[in-house]
């Protein structure tokens, strides 16, 4: 029986390292099953280096090339060209991604891979903090979280918006997903892949982790679908530079839908030091995000 | 066939990389490197030469994306100079222990600051420990065919290691000399075609390279990183053995010579030999002739490989000398000339050591001239007769 009509096969092995609860791995479980077996994944230093397991095993069903942690972009560039100069056509290079790996000192090798049209496709699963060397922050954390760098006060700064700047490399594909809509994640990784040869597709998915977020492992799905209902998570895709929201998301774009930020934040212990003043800052922070949104729908 | 130019140490590097028929070049321009990739560029666009090739925003992303091609079954290339080649630090590691036989061309710079683009052999010299081969030619011959040797002796099933060929900012690369440029066809006679120890796009048997490996053997695995970190070690002690038969099947081939680990002038019955690293071992010899006129025993030895390190080959020599005149165009700050602490290192094991005398010259492309290295030899043979060594390391032409 497949559940929600996505295939029966596991690239995610049993016996991977992955905390319980997991968004990451959870994730990457229906992206694999999108991709299917002709892929090769190019991962840097993150959770998912460790949660793969250990030499000579591996829990994960396709090859991987570990790199370097600021390395994907061009690392994925280098085996593209190779299969390019071997005329090997049928299989799809990803490079799979935390945050920091992603937004912050990956970022270079990404933006240059982007550019050069590189035929990749590269997630990044935003656990919004470094979490495989112990919680610290990232450019992907929110305002007011606290981590192992930001520890009594919070952050500071909004999450920089990864999505958008690689909307603005004017790639053919950008969409944002979460575990909590599998059947979204799933149809958006799909998409992904029948653009092979049009150059570089970028997925950017907020993966729950529970000993960063400091929630109940059973929550994830919890998390990732408050994250949506609150409108901290916007669901959509922009192909070949036109926006859609995604079906989650759509009706959120009626502020009166949305639920406040708090229900969200409050289940969080990383958030346990926010006042009233930062609840509202987030809140008028979200807000700003979706006036842009809607500006962006009426303008398509 | 081969036919004979004149032209420059780079396009010797491009011409080298387009005859070994590289499948992917990825690399990113800095002077004095930068007429290497400028011509490939050129090569690649006029369809004269089928590679990948891949502008990469850094030198860091270009020998990632080496490293990925690699591992992906493509023979790799890229070139870099000081800035750059310090930048890839720690891709160097990562490409020797993937494994990825790699070949880079070098071309030797000074470090900033102060900003200076003249030669200077501590960029490479500081990536001494990556696992990287490096060989340092005197002539845009010899990185021509340094280059295609070293692709042969990289790929060898029993090294599968990096190397790097250095030639001197301006004094080779943008100096132009005559050059025999070989076919594709004689060269693929000389370099089959790259056969990838494993190839990670082979999605039918999916293989995880680089996942974590403990300090001690454990759970199913029947070794722990030491062994792996053993395995490189030993992949370079072979790469000694496959450089002497690979230069001597290419003398065969190509009628060239330029020395294995080292290239030994006129020291078989010589007091005082000069040691030095890339074209100033060129200049060493036509010296050594000059004093040979006059009646001095004296000889050269170009150090031509510095990892792996030549030890016995130099000891070999050493033990029949009086003195050894070791020119160091770096400094290991703090301490002497990097090149000269590796052959102390190397001679200690001897009974009978020559002196060592040390000099810390041309650093940031300062000259030397003819009459500087003659002066460094001729300081030997004073020592010799007095016996006196004031200082084991001296800064040549150094303004006080
Ligand atoms: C050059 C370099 N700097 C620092 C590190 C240490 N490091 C390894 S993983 C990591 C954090 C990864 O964070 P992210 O990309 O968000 O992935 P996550 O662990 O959260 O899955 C850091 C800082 C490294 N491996 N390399
Ligand atoms: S720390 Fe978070 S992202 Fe990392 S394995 Fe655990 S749950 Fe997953
Ligand atoms: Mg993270």
């Amino acid at each position: 029986m497949t559940i929600l009509g996505l295939p029966e096969e596991e690239y995610v092995m049993s016996g991977n390292a992955a905390c319980p609860g997991c968004g990451a791995i959870l994730s990457l479980r229906h992206v694999l099953k999108a991709l299917g077996k002709k892929t090769v994944l190019v991962i840097p230093a993150c959770c998912t280096a460790v949660i793969q397991g250990l030499y000579p095993r591996s829990g994960i069903g396709v090859p991987v090339l570990n790199m370097a942690f600021e390395a994907t972009g061009a690392a994925a560039s280098g085996v593209v060209a190779a299969l390019k100069a071997r005329g090997k056509k049928d299989i799809t290079v990803v490079g799979w991604a935390g945050d920091g790996g992603t937004a912050d000192i990956g970022i270079q090798a990404l933006s240059g891979a982007a550019e050069r049209k590189t035929d990749f496709i590269y997630i990044c699963y935003d656990n919004e903090a470094y979490m495989n060397t112990g919680i610290q922050r990232s450019g992907a954390t929110p305002y007011g979280a606290i981590t192992t760098t930001t520890p009594i006060l919070g952050k500071k700064e909004h999450k920089k918006d990864m999505p958008m700047i690689m909307a603005a490399h004017h790639i053919p594909y950008v969409a944002t997903a979460t575990p909590g809509y599998p059947k979204d994640l799933y149809e958006k990784v799909r998409r992904a892949k029948e653009m092979k040869g049009e150059g570089t597709r970028y997925i950017h998915i907020l993966s729950p982790c529970p000993p960063g977020w400091r929630y109940d492992s059973k929550l994830t799905i919890k998390m990732s679908k408050l994250a949506v209902e609150t409108g901290l998570w916007i669901l959509y895709e922009i192909d070949h530079g036109k926006f859609k929201l995604s079906g989650p998301s759509k009706r959120f774009l009626d502020p009166s839908k949305r639920k406040p930020v708090e229900e969200y934040l409050k289940l969080q212990g990383r958030f346990r030091g926010l006042t009233d003043k930062d609840i509202e800052e987030i809140q008028r922070w979200v807000d700003e995000n979706w006036k842009n949104i809607a500006k962006m729908i009426e303008t398509e | 066939m081969s036919k004979i130019i004149i032209t420059t140490g780079n396009y010797s590097a491009a011409y080298a990389a387009k005859a070994a028929k590289v499948d992917v070049v990825a690399a990113y321009p800095i002077t004095p490197q930068t007429s290497i990739i400028e011509k490939i560029s050129e090569f690649i666009e006029r369809g004269e030469m089928k590679a990948e090739y891949i502008r990469v925003e850094s030198e860091h992303s270009a020998m990632a994306a080496c490293i990925g091609a690699s591992v992906a079954g493509a023979r790799a290339f890229t070139a870099t100079s000081a800035h750059g080649l310090t930048l890839m630090h720690e891709m160097l590691h990562w490409a020797s222990a993937t494994r990825a036989p790699i070949v880079m061309a070098v071309v030797n710079r000074a470090m900033g600051p102060p900003w200076n683009i003249w030669s200077d052999h501590v960029d490479s010299l500081s990536q001494r420990d990556t696992g990287w081969m490096q060989f340092y030619a005197e002539s845009n011959q010899e990185i021509f065919d340094t280059i295609i040797q070293a692709y042969r002796v990289a790929e060898d099933p029993e090294v599968k290691m990096p190397a790097m060929i250095c030639s001197d900012a301006f004094i080779l690369s943008h100096t132009s000399q005559p050059l025999e440029v070989l076919s594709e066809e004689e060269v693929e006679d000389f370099l089959p075609p790259y056969e990838p120890p494993f190839d990670i796009t082979d999605v039918d048997h999916p293989v995880t390279h680089g996942n974590i490996v403990w300090p001690e053997p454990r759970g199913d695995a029947s070794v722990g990183y030491m062994e792996f970190r053993y395995l490189m070690h030993q992949a370079l002690l072979n790469a000694k053995r496959k450089i002497k038969e690979v230069t001597k099947e290419f003398e065969k081939k190509f009628g060239r010579n330029h020395g294995d680990l080292i290239e030994k002038y006129k020291v078989d019955d010589a007091e005082v030999a000069i040691v030095s690293m890339g074209a100033l071992a060129a200049q060493a010899k036509y010296v050594v002739d000059l004093m040979r006129e006059e009646g001095y025993r004296v000889g050269a030895i170009k150090l031509r490989v510095f990892r792996p390190f030549p030890d016995e080959e130099i000891r070999e020599v050493a033990k029949r000398l009086k003195a050894l005149v070791v020119a160091d165009r770096n400094i290991s700050y703090g301490y002497k000339g990097i090149s000269a602490t590796e052959i102390e290192s190397a001679l200690y094991q001897l009974e009978k050591r020559p002196i060592i005398l040390n000099f810390i010259m041309g650093i940031g492309g300062r000259d030397v001239k003819p009459e500087d290295q003659r002066k460094m030899i001729e300081a030997a043979f004073n020592i010799i007769e007095t016996g006196q060594l004031e200082k084991e390391a001296e800064w040549y032409g150094l303004v006080r």
